[in-house]
């Protein structure tokens, strides 16, 4: 039965060996119901592409690469110049996935070429805002005040004290045709804005915000909830830039948002904002950003910028 | 068949508009530069039908094209020195992919200090990635080379994918004849590619480029040491269509029959040089002055350099007293990487030939007629020590 009026096929098989509550598995099932059966998946190292293809095993319904960690962007450039040759390039969809590692640092400048270039593909980064594959290490996605093991919280650090880098705006100003931010947590939309991004011509970025229970130390069963407050507290806005033009689809309002200590206390990343007594200091800083960057987004829709 | 004077690097351009790859993906470096841009005015000039990608850099060069293989196109790219070394982590995962793609290394010296000119050092330092590699002496050479590179490394029992090297400047940049043959010979010779194994297609999906656990991935990389092992053989029923094919046309401007190796006076030489690429012009120079004073000597160039033709070398050195290899680059702390390869050959062979290394060229160092009547008179009295720098 079709669930949230979803397709029903599944492409990313079961048995695959992703964490409980994992929220990047979540995200795959999503994109490849958006891809559907024509199309070729290209996937950066990371943790997908290891629970996902245990040799000779793999969990995959449709055609599937994997190359290195930083050239996910440059393998679909390579596969679309070879659709174009063949004359199947308006036929088949090509979909490059990577982690926030692989997307914000280290394949970026490929990821920039790419778009640069203006090849017909839709890059989707599945941000759980780590390296978590190689044991939680901090990335350009590691919000402000998160610990991670190359970021711990210490006697005289918070964690990150680097703001998350703007990826979203970063590939519009490339020129996309389109450039979207989802959320796990808000699923048909994730699902409307993925399929928007594969049917628009040209190269197209969605990011995906997918919890990761196992580095943001957060209860597997509160994925959904996780990563819905993320967005209710506008930590994580989700919004459109088509052709340049912003579209805010949630929240709307800054005087409507949940406390962005109902986000981060849900997880063990940012307890010692809390523990063993609250960092006023943090959390403010945390929450006057998350407002203006808000509203800076509010004003550029308003303004149809 | 039709004889042109050309730059090596436009004829291997030449080459690779014949081979029409379906994807070309090039990053710009010194002196590879000329292939690229001869590539780009046929594209621009409606003679060539690719798809070619003006890629961000070398590392999205390689990787583009193994996208565009994986698709079940041919792809094609050329690179040198820092780009190939940019290259390193993609060239293994080509090769353990299997996938068939050709590329052209205009050797150049790696950088600190910083050199546009010729040494081996980049494409020697790539030596383990699991590609084929050849070498080439003349512009005829790299013509020839490179279609016959693609033939080598689509066949359904090689699938691995090769290196043409040729030295940046000293033969890239120089003009010589050619001799071209038409198109309709050169698609006889190599048909279409049509890919028979892993192949991104949603009529058939397929999942490429897994992890392997350490109760596979052992399998796996044996399985591919096997096809560049067996490679050999195949390489050497391309040499011998592509010699039956193309007969000679410009007299000295390549081997009269291609092989693994190239003799040149060996039949009763008892010095014989060992060397790749350009520099045998210049010793077989050197080889004709010394014969007409009755000294016997003879070289041996190496064509085939990956995989390593053990049989073929062992075969043409039979007899032979003393061996100068002649070389372009260096193992840091060890030995020449062709004088290690050749004492690994010989060893526990009684009758293997005395061997010295003399390292040359490196950065672009000129090699002259003399550096090589040095390095004979070295060899043939047994002065200086086992590895020589000459320059």
């Amino acid at each position: 039965m079709a669930i949230l009026g979803l397709p029903e096929e599944e492409y990313f098989a079961r048995g695959h060996r992703a964490c409980a509550g994992c929220g990047a598995a979540i995200a795959v099932r999503i994109i490849t119901k958006a891809a559907g059966r024509n199309s070729i998946l290209i996937e950066s190292t990371g943790c997908i592409e290891v629970v996902s293809t245990p040799y000779p095993e793999t969990a995959w319904r449709l055609p599937w690469i994997h190359g290195a960690f930083e050239n996910p962007a440059a393998i679909a450039s390579g596969i679309c110049a070879a659709l174009k040759a063949m004359g199947k390039e308006d036929e088949i969809n090509v979909v490059a996935l990577g982690g926030d590692g692989s997307t914000y640092d280290i394949g970026f400048g490929h990821i920039s070429g790419a778009f640069e270039r203006g090849h017909n593909f839709t890059f989707i980064c599945y941000d759980n805002e780590a390296y978590m594959n190689t044991g939680i290490q901090r990335s350009g996605a590691t919000p402000y005040g998160a610990a991670t093991t190359t970021s711990p919280a210490g006697k005289i650090s918070i964690g990150k004290e680097i703001w998350k880098k703007n990826l979203a705006q970063i590939l519009a100003d490339h020129g996309s045709p389109y450039v979207a931010t989802a959320s796990i947590g808000y699923l048909t939309d994730a699902y409307r804005k993925i399929k928007k991004a594969i049917e628009t011509k040209g190269p197209t970025f969605v990011n995906l915000l997918s919890t990761c229970p196992t580095g943001w130390r957060s209860s597997t069963e509160k994925s959904i909830e996780i990563a819905r407050l993320a967005v209710e507290t506008g930590v994580y806005p989700l919004y459109e830039i088509i052709e340049g033009r912003h579209l805010i689809n949630r929240p709307k309002d800054v005087s409507d948002l949940k406390p962005v200590e109902d986000y981060l206390k849900m997880q063990g990343r940012f307890r010692h904002l809390f523990r063993p007594e609250k960092n006023e200091k943090a959390i403010n800083f945390i929450r006057e950003k998350v407002k203006s960057n808000l509203e800076l987004l509010i004003e550029h829709a308003q303004k149809n910028l | 068949m039709a004889k042109q004077i050309m730059e090596a690097s436009h004829a291997i351009a030449e080459a690779v508009k014949m081979v029409k790859p379906a994807v070309i993906a090039a990053y710009p470096i010194t002196p590879q530069t000329h292939i690229v841009e001869r590539l780009s005015d046929f594209i621009a000039d409606g003679e060539l039908d690719s798809e070619y990608i003006r890629v961000e850099s070398e590392f999205g060069a390689i990787s583009a094209c193994l996208g565009a293989s994986a698709t079940g196109t041919r792809a094609y790219t050329a690179t040198c020195s820092q780009g190939l070394a940019l290259m390193n982590e993609v060239l293994f995962i080509v090769s353990g992919m299997r996938l068939p793609v050709c590329m052209t290394v205009v050797n150049r010296a790696l950088s600190a200090p910083i050199s546009i000119w010729n040494d081996h050092q980049d494409s020697i330092s790539a030596r383990d990635v699991g590609w084929i590699q050849m070498y080439a002496e003349t512009s005829q050479e790299c013509y020839d080379l490179t279609l016959m590179q693609f033939k080598i490394s689509e066949d359904h029992r090689v699938l691995t994918p090769s290196m043409v090297c040729l030295d940046g400047f000293t033969l890239s940049h120089v003009y010589e004849p050619v001799d071209i043959p038409t198109q309709e010979q050169v698609d006889k010779f190599l048909p279409r590619y049509k890919p028979y194994h892993a192949i991104l297609d949603p009529e058939q999906p397929m999942t490429l480029g897994p992890i392997g656990f350490p109760s596979e991935y052992m399998e796996i990389r044996k399985s591919q040491i096997d096809a560049i092992e067996n490679s050999l053989r195949i390489i050497e029923d391309v040499y011998n269509e592509f010699s039956d094919s193309f007969p000679v046309g410009i007299k000295r401007a390549r081997p009269e029959r291609y092989w693994h190796t190239e003799g040149y006076h060996l039949e009763d030489a008892e010095i014989v040089f060992i060397a790749m690429g350009s520099v045998c012009g210049t010793i077989k120079v050197v080889i004709d002055e010394l014969r007409k004073k009755g000294e016997r000597v003879g070289l041996l160039k190496l064509i085939t350099y990956r995989p390593f033709p053990r049989q073929a070398i062992k075969d043409a050195l039979k007899g032979v007293e003393k061996v100068a290899v002649l070389e372009k680059a260096v193992s840091p702390g060890a030995d020449g990487p062709i004088y290690c390869e050749l004492s690994s050959l010989f060893y526990g062979s009684e009758d293997g030939p005395e061997l010295r290394d003399f390292i040359i060229g490196i950065g672009g160092r000129d090699v002259r007629l003399d550096h090589i009547k040095k390095i004979y008179e070295m060899a043939k009295e047994g002065k200086g020590e086992k590895q020589e720098w000459v320059f």
